[in-house]
């Protein structure tokens, strides 16, 4: 009977949580999953959201994923202000990834609602929209099918504030959301991550919130406050493994500024969306390999305009440097960092800027866990910084 | 325009919640779905034609047999009225008088400027010749608040709506007067205070941009009841009409009922691309029907007609639940397609000629004027005269004046000017003061100075 009960308990305990496309080897010991439960990167505690956002005991907290926090973002937006319309492929029943839940529902569907399948005109419709006085959130799909749109946002959202001049007309209340990044199986048209095109546009805003709570307060700036037009990327994979306490309450996050999540003084660590929870992993094995290791990790959010200084201030002091991206290496938006790194702090360097980032190749399905960076590849790298 | 907020503190904002809007549009009901195929049902019901009938008869539909759609004409081409049942005159002698000195204006700017530019005076021009009476025309039927969104050859709308030759001028000459800070190529026009966005020169961008302005236009009605009614206006020419941005904007702004005119202008030609190569179906006209748009055809030369066409379909725009309307207006490219081009290098001199000679907006009005007794030769001469003076003049002027400070290459780009461009911005000053003798920034306002910060 004992052995009988003890046998089917410890199948019914055996967990089911590993899927065969995206499993670890079992042999690994850096390159363990993320732990979304346990990361630091995001505030798992009460008091850690309070401590972040400076928040008094009074404050409201919930405790949210990361679509949850962005549908609580423009659900802030739109009922403080009427100006702000929500539309795009789906995103009246709730949005492919459940974003925009409800606010169809309460804010009507004049409001909120669901365009032609067409993102050169979504984004088009949006620009109008922006130029006529309203603040529209324009959903794109997936970044991947950003690119019949890339037009309307480099040749006119980005120049339409610098060629009105004088007559002060402007599409400054346009935000454009698009979930991007690799999410274990979206090939080469579900996992891309096109940050660096938009970075080399003069004109338009391209930022990255790392978690629910970031997602929150920079996406309530961006529709709100910034009257620049916003590329606002939201990190698919993060979407439900990212859960923390986020402000219940509408709050502003800065849209050019980095973040420098935890302080050190011999490596800095710079990084943006998902790679930062790896970024966090590979120094927690790191210093607890190297005594009296301390490593300085940035989250840069925004990705341009991009905040120098912090960057700077931080290699200053510590003298090595390591960016990590998804998307692939060649001018991505680590060639930038490592370029500015070395103009601001080369004679503080004590060894070249690492880059980790994917390979310059598509993202191929089966491939996937060598091609994004994973613990391992960015551990490495600080290692070797560290040791050059 | 307040800053984004300094880091290190994310403020949180407590609200006084205004009152929201929450009605339903009902002209974007979300799919319900329906009994599934009733037996001995002689129509479809799959949702994608609900309106279809069944046929055993199997037809393949030949657009090339059906008719092509009318082209409405109130006044021929001799100046007299054909269509009575309309009074043309539906505006006083002396605002019809307004209207065909504007375009007349706009026909002697075109000439002076086009010369100017092969005198090497000016870099770039568009004529619009032949096409007066569409933009003249059209823009006589707009209000001030609407949105205009214009492609390059509308320079009647913007003189029709208020722009005035020396707000041309400073365009043209990127001057410090320019609305637009010299940031654009000439014939890139754009007023604030004529609520005329900024053209740019890609095409059909603006397409759906204004789709999305009617919309705004509409929302700003149902939070404000009290805002005039007001519609955007989207002008184009027949070839950026292939772009996948006019697609996307009738369809848009059809399913989403947006009090948007589209304006094609049709005038047989794409830079050296003939309409025949451009598309195979009747035209423009005949794509708004696919889109469910109401549509008109209309004679471009025939001003009265034009105007028409505008009146009604502003009217049609902004009735019940709104919708948009798509004119499609023909005429003929008198013009090249710009300074850059020669069009004898692909058609024939003297089609140009019997066009130019044969039917244009401006004789067409004229005719019917100095039939009325409202204009003749001496009128003629006079108007001409002054019009050429006082362009003259302008030109002068705006050639003469400085260019803008150098600090407008660098603001604007953002709301805010940002720590890079103004490290940017210092590291050209500097550049221009240790070599002094490579630049000469005397053209600019303020010289070097327009670099201080």
């Amino acid at each position: 009977m004992r052995t009988t009960n003890l046998r089917l308990s410890s199948l019914l305990l055996q967990k089911t949580t590993s899927r065969s496309y995206a499993s670890q080897a079992t042999t690994a010991r850096i390159n363990r999953k993320v732990d979304y439960e346990k990361t630091p990167v995001l505030y798992k505690t009460e008091k850690a959201a309070r401590t972040a956002y400076g928040l008094g005991s009074e404050s409201s907290l919930e405790w949210q994923n990361y679509t949850q926090a962005v549908c609580s973002a423009m659900h802030h937006a739109m009922k403080v202000d009427d100006n702000v319309v929500l539309f795009g492929e789906d995103v009246a029943f709730g949005g492919v990834f459940r974003c925009s839940k409800g606010l169809a529902d309460e804010f009507g569907t004049a409001r909120v609602f669901n365009t032609p399948l067409t993102e050169q005109g979504i984004a088009g419709f949006g620009i109008g929209c922006a130029a006529a006085g309203m603040k529209p959130i324009a959903e794109i799909q997936f970044a991947d099918y950003v690119f019949p749109a890339f037009d309307q946002i480099v040749n006119e959202a980005a120049k339409f504030r610098y060629r009105e001049g004088a007559t002060g007309q402007h599409c400054g209340g346009l935000v454009l959301r698009m979930p991007c990044g690799s999410v274990g199986h979206g090939a080469l048209y579900h996992s891309q991550s096109p940050e660096a095109l938009f970075a080399h546009v003069p004109g338009v805003r391209v930022v990255m919130p790392r978690s629910p709570s970031q997602a929150k307060g920079m996406l309530i700036s961006s529709i709100l406050q910034c009257n620049d037009p916003v590329i606002f990327m939201e990190p698919k994979t993060l979407y439900r493994a990212a859960e923390e306490f986020v402000p219940r309450d509408g709050f502003n996050l800065p849209l050019d500024k980095a973040e420098v999540l935890k302080e050190g003084k011999d490596l800095t660590v710079i990084s943006y969306g998902q790679p930062l929870y790896l970024c966090s992993e590979a120094t927690q094995t790191l210093e607890k390999e190297m005594k009296g290791l301390s490593v300085e990790l940035i989250d840069l959010r925004a990705i341009y305009p991009w905040d120098r200084e912090t960057v700077l201030k931080s290699v200053n002091k510590t003298g090595r440097a390591v960016v990590v991206h998804e998307s692939m290496l060649n001018a991505g938006v680590g060639a930038e960092m490592a370029a500015s790194i070395q103009e601001g702090a080369f004679l503080r360097l004590e060894a070249p800027v690492a880059r980790v980032a994917g390979w310059d190749v598509h993202a191929g399905l089966i491939f996937e866990k060598y091609n994004v960076p994973d613990i391992v590849r960015i551990y490495d790298a600080m290692k070797r910084t560290l040791n050059y | 325009m307040r800053p984004v907020p300094t880091p290190a503190s994310a403020t949180v904002t407590q609200h006084v919640y205004p009152v929201r809007f929450k009605s339903t549009d009902s002209s974007s009901p979300s799919y319900q779905p329906s009994v599934s195929q009733r037996d001995h049902s002689d129509s479809v019901n799959f949702p994608g034609a609900l309106n279809s009938k069944f046929t055993s008869t199997m037809v393949f539909q030949n657009p090339a047999e059906k008719a092509a759609m009318s082209t409405y004409r109130i006044m021929d081409a001799d100046g007299n009225i054909v269509d009575n049942t309309r009074d043309p005159q539906n505006a006083p002698d002396q605002v019809i008088t307004t209207w065909y000195r504007n375009m007349l204006t706009v026909s002697i700017l075109d000439i002076i400027m086009f010369d100017a530019q092969r005198q090497g005076r000016t870099s770039f021009y568009m004529v619009s010749a032949g096409e007066e009476g569409i933009a003249v025309g059209t823009a006589s039927a707009l209000e001030p608040e609407d949105l205009c969104f214009l492609q390059y050859r509308e320079q009647g709308v913007c003189l029709q709506r208020g722009m005035t030759v020396k707000d041309f001028m400073a365009q043209l000459f990127a001057n410090k007067d320019d609305s637009g800070r010299g940031r654009n190529m000439p014939v890139h026009y754009g007023s604030g205070k004529h609520k005329i966005f900024t053209i740019s020169s890609p095409l059909a961008t603006q397409i759906p941009q204004a789709s999305g302005a009617a919309y705004a236009l509409k929302m700003k009605r149902m939070i404000d009841p009290n805002v005039k009614p007001s519609i955007s206006v989207c002008y184009f020419g027949e070839g950026a009409a292939s772009e996948g941005d006019f697609h996307a904007a009738l369809n848009i702004a059809a399913t989403k009922n947006c009090p948007v005119v589209f304006v094609c202008r049709n005038n047989g030609f794409a830079i050296s691309t003939a309409s025949i190569e451009q598309y195979k179906g009747d035209g423009i006209a005949s794509r708004g029907l696919g889109y469910g748009i109401d549509t008109i055809r209309v004679d471009g030369n025939d001003i009265f007609a034009v105007r028409e066409a505008m009146i009604q379909a502003r009217k049609m725009a902004l009735a019940g639940n709104c919708k948009p309307v798509l004119i499609e207006a023909m005429s003929y490219r008198v013009s090249h397609h710009s300074t850059s081009d020669d069009s004898f290098a692909y058609r024939a001199k003297r089609e140009v000629e019997e066009w130019k000679r044969r039917d244009n907006p401006i004789t067409r009005l004229r005719k019917w004027m100095e039939k009325k007794g409202l204009w003749n030769e001496d009128k003629e001469k006079e108007a001409r005269a002054s019009i050429r003076k006082q362009i003259l003049q302008e030109f002068s002027a705006a050639e003469k004046m400085k260019k803008p400070a150098l600090r407008y290459m660098f603001e604007d780009v953002y709301e805010e000017m940002t720590p890079d461009l103004k490290a940017q911005m210092k590291e050209l000053k500097r550049l221009i003061e240790t070599y002094p003798k490579e630049y000469d920034v005397s053209p600019h306002e303020d010289g070097i100075k327009g670099l201080n910060q």
